[in-house]
């Protein structure tokens, strides 16, 4: 089952084009990594995925089905979670942040609510952090805040703008002990981007390079890497 | 007795300040804080271009009004409300009324800006991140708001500091009418003219104690504030 496909898409910035025809396809619950150098275009990818952003040209698909710009985003964005690569929290508790995704919906009750974010806080080890201001978080701790508002609806794609970028390497191994969990047991489909090779490694099944752009070369790790692991950037 | 009607002519103004003061803020904000939320937004976006000059020329009046000198709104209520004026059938010069027109005209703009600048220095990050978490237009613009309360906040008492310390515009709309349009700048000026310092220094006092009680509300305000 393919989960997101994209057709040819390109986006421009007043004229300066960013994408250009991207093509590929992620499966379901496929852990998906793209990686490439400053600028090359990942976040705009992702903030199209997010649709944030109408691409210029081209075409994506969600189980098959295209998205439609004139129809409102807000159910389809509903089963989507993303995590910022510069994070924004709200001027309120750790707990109300979480919260706020899901009192939005407003489908649960507000026991349940209680229940998944303190469990969400739990698997971002952030125990006993939930009446604290969010602003006064430390990047680190924000970051895995971030993560958890967008992990606490358990939406079905998950796209991830470097979400370990500022975090120690042993919160860098809980956020990926998490990842890794939810990819393989709730089948969740992760789109991530990262600049560290390792972790690439470590969680992709498929990488893609982004250079300018535009695709340069898609598969696994061995397939994208294995003849020029002398990539510098 | 002299000593009575001394402390009750202070009181009298002193009030009279605070309620000219308090409702030119109090209808200003009730104009102004939906204004200054809705081109805080930045909703026109590139869309139409027409949209966009008309954008960029409220705000620049906007500012513009908000260093409006008192003494010219003070003029202008004035001519407007003067016997012969437009607005001359209204009856409304030199009572308070006229004088919390001056001071509204002053306040709007003022609250117009603060709580624009305040809004859209969260807008874009909070709109944007409240959209990706699955909020409709509306509930992420109620998190905008809530998000720049602080500057909203600030924008009152900024408005309401600067309201009760102005002279020039309620001296001419308002009269400086003893007992009935004399507020404490106002009264600071005819008494020290008239040489009765004791009196003009205790408005002086008070019109001080209240600016400091403002920016005291201010400071608190910042302190609480959330860091960015
Ligand atoms: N809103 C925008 N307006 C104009 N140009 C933009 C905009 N957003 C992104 N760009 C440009 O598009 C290009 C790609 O940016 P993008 O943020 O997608 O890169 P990235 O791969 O995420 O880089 P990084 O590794 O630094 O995060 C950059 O040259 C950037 O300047
Ligand atoms: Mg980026």
């Amino acid at each position: 089952m393919i989960a997101v496909e994209l057709l040819n898409v390109s986006k421009e910035y007043s004229g300066r084009v960013v994408l250009r025809n991207v093509t590929f396809n992620v499966h379901e619950g496929e852990f998906f990594v793209l990686v490439g150098p400053n600028g090359s275009g990942k976040t705009t990818l992702l903030r199209i995925l997010d649709l944030l952003e109408e691409p210029t040209s081209g075409k994506i698909f969600f189980d098959g089905e295209e998205v439609d710009y004139y129809k409102d985003r807000v159910p389809l964005r509903r089963k989507i979670g993303m995590v910022f690569q510069q994070t924004v929290l709200f001027d309120m508790s750790v707990y109300d942040n979480i919260a706020y995704p899901l009192r939005i919906r407003g489908s649960l009750s507000k026991d349940e609510i209680e229940r998944r974010v303190m469990n969400v806080l739990e698997d971002v080890e952030l125990r006993g952090f939930d009446r604290k201001n969010a602003l006064t978080l430390s990047g680190g701790e924000a970051q895995r805040v971030a993560l958890a508002q967008a992990l606490v609806t358990e939406p079905r794609l998950l796209l991830l703008d470097e979400p370990t970028a500022n975090l120690d390497p042993k919160n860098v191994s809980i956020v990926e002990g998490v990842l890794s969990r939810l990819n393989k047991e709730r089948k969740t489909t992760i789109i991530m981007t990262t600049h560290n090779m390792f972790q690439a490694e470590r969680l992709a099944q498929r990488i893609a390079l982004l250079n300018e752009g535009e695709i340069r070369a898609i598969g696994t790790f061995r397939e994208v890497f294995g003849y020029q692991s002398q990539l510098t950037w | 007795m002299v000593e009575d009607l001394f402390l009750k002519e202070i009181i009298n103004i002193t009030i009279l300040s605070l309620r000219v003061s308090g409702t030119a803020v109090i209808i200003g904000a009730v104009i102004g804080i939906p204004v200054g939320t809705y081109l805080g937004f930045r909703q026109f976006k590139l869309k139409r271009t027409i949209m966009r000059l008309v954008d960029v020329m409220l705000k620049s009046l906007v500012n513009t009004f908000m260093g409006l000198p008192p003494v010219v709104v003070g003029l202008v209520v004035y001519l407007l409300l003067t016997a012969s004026g437009p607005l001359g059938w209204l009856g409304l010069l030199y009572t308070p009324a006229a004088m919390v027109i001056t001071q509204l005209i002053m306040v709007v703009p003022i609250i117009i800006g603060v709580t624009m600048s305040a809004v859209a220095s969260v807008e874009s990050s909070i709109r944007e991140r409240a959209i990706s978490l699955g909020a409709t237009e509306n509930q992420a613009a109620w998190l905008v708001l809530r998000e720049s309360r602080v500057g909203v906040l600030t924008s009152i008492i900024v408005a309401f500091g600067a309201a009760i310390s102005e002279v020039g515009g309620i001296m001419i709309s308002g009269g400086n009418i003893r007992w009935l349009t004399r507020t404490l700048t106002t009264a600071i000026v005819v008494e020290t003219e008239l040489g009765n310092y004791s009196m003009a220094l205790t408005l002086g006092a008070i019109l001080l104690s209240i600016a400091f009680a403002i920016n005291l509300a201010l400071t608190v305000l910042q302190l609480k504030g959330p860091r960015r």
